[in-house]
């Protein structure tokens, strides 16, 4: 056979070194171009995303038990954020605590408007006993619309696993990336 | 669906309490071909492939003079798709505590109960949906002292 081709020699491996060493220069970087072409793309709608829906962050992931049976650990919830929408009873908020990263995701039970669109409101996840102002911050009794990510509108289950497992074990995070590197920077245009 | 409620206010440092017994009478349905007439205005909620479960709430929306609109949960239960459909409770305490921000209870005479429900599918959209019909409730204009609860 041909040299470099690897055919019944070594397999898969060795195709992919004769690959990288017949790529020439021309070819490298046209493979970098495409692969940050994906990123920018991915990127823009992901931006897109966030102006549409009015929330800094479209799409997140259930990361507690407290919603249960409704929605478990690994799932993916769809947010918007509308500056005109009101705050409900009965509505499912993710909302942010000041000062902490975590978004959390629970029912609103009490609200209390004024006249003038301020709004206050107290949240309690479903399979919580009691209501969320242990997890407000300390002296904080209601949560503000400032406080909201977003508004829950559409939910599938399970999809958001894949970002649980990537943040608790780092490992499969570099793994993934790798093997989706290598893919893009190798992959050939018929 | 049906309410009937008694209440009376308590009195607590700085805001209202309110207490309400309620009843609730429900037919959560199955879709079946074609319509179905009941006699009261019984709204059909309905239970298909795509609905893993329904979260119904009890809420009471009113007015006070400290906040134009005030809205509370006071019971809420989870209905899984093959549970009985069928509610009946009767003379039931609110699950949760009927605070006011203020004194906004004594003497309110327009407390609106609304069974809400929010339908949780398998995958998609979460709708919130409010039952037509509706209990006004009208608090009494002195707080009772005395009573336990």
């Amino acid at each position: 056979g041909w040299p470099g081709s690897g055919g019944t020699r070594g397999g898969a491996a060795m195709d992919l070194f004769g690959d990288l060493r017949r790529m020439n220069k021309r070819q490298l970087y046209y493979q970098v171009l495409n692969f940050a072409m994906i990123v920018s793309s991915a990127l823009m709608i992901w931006k897109g995303l966030i102006v549409v829906t009015g929330s800094e962050s479209p799409i997140v992931v259930v990361l507690s038990g407290s919603m249960e049976p409704a929605f478990h650990r690994g799932d993916l919830l769809f947010l918007t954020n509308f500056h005109d929408d009101p705050i409900r009873a009965g509505e499912i908020v993710v909302f942010k605590v000041e000062g902490r990263d975590i978004p959390i995701v629970h029912r609103v039970i009490k609200v209390h408007e004024k006249g003038n669109g301020n709004i206050k409101f107290l949240t309690k996840g479903d399979n919580n006993e009691v209501d969320d102002r242990g997890l407000y911050k300390e002296g904080q009794n209601w949560l503000e619309k400032k406080d909201v990510v977003g508004r829950a509108r559409g939910f599938l289950p399970y999809v958001g696993m894949v970002t649980i497992i990537m943040n608790d074990y780092p490992k499969f995070k570099y793994a993934l990336l790798a093997v989706m590197g290598a893919y893009v920077l190798l992959k050939r245009e018929s | 669906l049906r309410k009937n409620v008694e209440d009376f206010t308590g009195p607590r440092e700085r805001s209202d309490l309110g207490f309400v017994t309620f009843d609730i009478t429900a037919d959560i349905l199955n879709r079946k071909n074609g319509l179905q007439s009941f006699r009261n205005k019984i709204t059909l909620i309905i239970f298909d492939w795509n609905v893993k479960q329904l979260f119904l709430y009890l809420s009471a929306e009113y007015s006070t003079k400290n906040n134009a609109l005030n809205q509370v949960v006071l019971w809420d239960k989870i209905m899984l798709r093959g549970d009985n459909p069928r509610l009946s409770l009767k003379d039931m305490k609110s699950k949760y505590f009927f605070f006011d921000d203020g004194n906004g209870l004594k003497g309110n005479r327009n407390i609106t109960l609304t069974l809400s429900w929010n339908v949780v599918p398998n995958a998609g959209i979460l709708p919130l949906v409010t039952g037509s019909g509706h209990v006004s409730v009208p608090f009494p204009d002195t707080y009772e002292t005395t009573k336990s609860y």
